[in-house]
């Protein structure tokens, strides 16, 4: 339990939390944003330099710029928010406690496996640049390409949704 | 004691930075004065050195207004952001050989890439909250102007990473002993040149607050410090960015043994920066259309075609 560990610990839940607590969907980016700079400095407080360098790069730096993008546009008159009456979806409620309670399940379980069940720790060179490259372009190389093929078919589909008309 | 230690270094290293702002946009405004056949400041103390004290001063007596419509939290955190954010990212910058806050950090590059990608917050908030059109404007152009061209910063970098073999400052700066990289690979050279001029947002690419057209950009609507805070984390990119062309592609503190390593990363270091200037001075600003076709259809594939080409010598050399 580093000093580290606990700011980033409660950086990230204090983000997670805001992500759903805030009414203006803007605030939720923010918040979201917070949370993975809490788990940034988390992989780097475990020796993961690079995880915590992609993690900000890809998420924090890209994908949460394009969800601010969209989220901005769309709420740029700032209405108040609609409450409608009773859940949005049948359900909501049971729904959430359940998944929450497999998460806590499965969360408390693997804790208790790495508490007794002599589980190694963090193998060594664990995400470094090299290890993680070997991992992903040699280990699981397979998945790697099957989803870089899924990305380009998500790009040409784009392309061929809104892309100009030959006049 | 480590932390304490840092803390301290940082400290020294914010106020330097500042301070380097202060003077860098003293120099700046002489310069374009001599170039456009004026004299620049010249009135507060000899020469005009007392000037950016003048300002500061002038900015931190400003009103705070803060628009009636603006979402409060997120127009004030805007600034902040921004420049906790530049100055962050100067922290991995180093100096000389190991003189960096953030010592010998292995993703050195990398991270430096990481907290430089998160500048887009600043200005988009800042543009967002302020619910006015022309800071929304600025705040759209300069967004997408950041991300496009950071794509073609991030793959001349990847060149670079490549010829070094390593992510670190010092073993890019070490694999230039002998030959720089702006010798080794002018291309790269141009292309994150150009990429750096557009990250920072200077003429040409000065898109985001071009004031004939849109007032201010993202910062319309901020007057007092917090637009201070816009104009300090703007110039402490470009010292970033400056230090960064240095590092990468002008052999950063290599230099003769006469004089020591930080210094002659200063003076490269102040060429570039006189460069940034001198471009200012002489180019108009670039159509937004134009701007989005140059950085996806020209710099990308160069950027590409480059990576590429090195990527093959360093694999059979």
């Amino acid at each position: 339990m580093t000093p580290v560990f606990l700011v980033a610990a409660a950086l990230a839940v204090a983000g997670a939390l805001g992500v759903i607590l805030s009414r203006q969907p803007v605030h939720s980016v923010l918040a979201l944003v917070l949370n993975f700079l809490g788990l940034a400095a988390l992989y780097i407080s475990m020796d993961a330099e690079f995880l915590g360098v992609v993690q900000l790069i890809i998420y924090a730096g890209a994908i949460m710029v394009l969800f601010l993008f969209v989220i901005g546009l769309l709420t740029a008159r700032k209405d108040p928010v609609e409450r409608e009456a009773g859940e949005p979806l049948p359900l909501q409620r049971p729904l959430s406690i359940a998944a929450a309670g497999t998460l806590a399940l499965l969360l408390g379980g693997s804790l208790l496996v790495a508490r007794f069940g002599g589980r190694p720790g963090v193998p060594t060179g664990f995400g470094t640049v090299k290890e993680f490259g070997r991992h992903l372009l040699v280990t699981h190389v397979l998945p790697f390409e099957l989803t870089a093929f899924v990305l380009m078919v998500a790009v040409v589909g784009v392309i061929v949704l809104v892309g100009r008309k030959q006049a | 004691m480590e932390a304490l230690a840092v803390a301290a270094k940082s400290f020294v290293v914010i106020n330097a930075v500042l301070v380097a702002f202060a003077y860098i946009l003293l120099f700046e405004r002489k310069i374009l004065g001599w170039m456009q056949y004026r004299k620049g400041p010249n009135r507060v103390g000899p020469w005009g050195l007392l000037q950016p004290i003048a300002d500061a001063v002038k900015m931190f007596l400003k009103e705070d207004i803060i628009p009636k419509d603006a979402d409060r939290l997120v127009f004030q955190l805007a600034p902040i952001v921004s420049l906790a954010v530049a100055l962050t990212a100067f922290a991995f910058v180093p100096i000389g050989p190991g003189l960096a806050v953030v010592k010998d950090a292995d993703a050195g590059m990398l991270a430096l890439m990481a907290v430089l990608s998160l500048e887009v917050y600043g200005v988009a908030l800042g543009g967002w909250a302020s619910q006015s059109k022309y800071a929304l404007m600025g705040a759209l152009r300069s967004t997408a102007q950041l991300i496009s061209y950071e794509l073609a910063m991030g793959m001349t970098v990847l060149a670079v990473f490549i010829m070094a073999g390593s992510t670190r400052f010092d073993a890019i700066v070490a694999s230039q002993e002998g030959l720089w990289n702006i010798v080794r690979m002018p291309l790269a050279f141009l292309l994150f040149f150009i990429a750096m001029l557009a990250e920072t947002a200077r003429t040409p690419f000065d898109l985001p607050e071009s004031e004939s057209e849109l007032v201010a950009g993202y910062h319309t609507e901020y007057s007092g410090m917090r637009f201070g805070m816009f104009f300090m984390a703007e110039y402490v990119n470009l010292v970033t960015a400056t230090a960064l062309i240095t590092l990468l592609f002008l052999g950063g503190w290599l230099g003769p043994a006469f004089l020591p390593g930080w210094v002659w990363f200063l003076l490269k270091q102040s060429l570039v920066i006189f460069l940034f200037i001198w471009i200012r001075a002489t180019l108009p600003r670039f159509r937004y259309d134009r701007l989005m076709a140059f950085g996806w259809k020209v710099m990308l594939p160069l950027a590409a075609l480059n990576l590429v080409v090195y990527a093959t010598w360093a694999a059979l050399a």
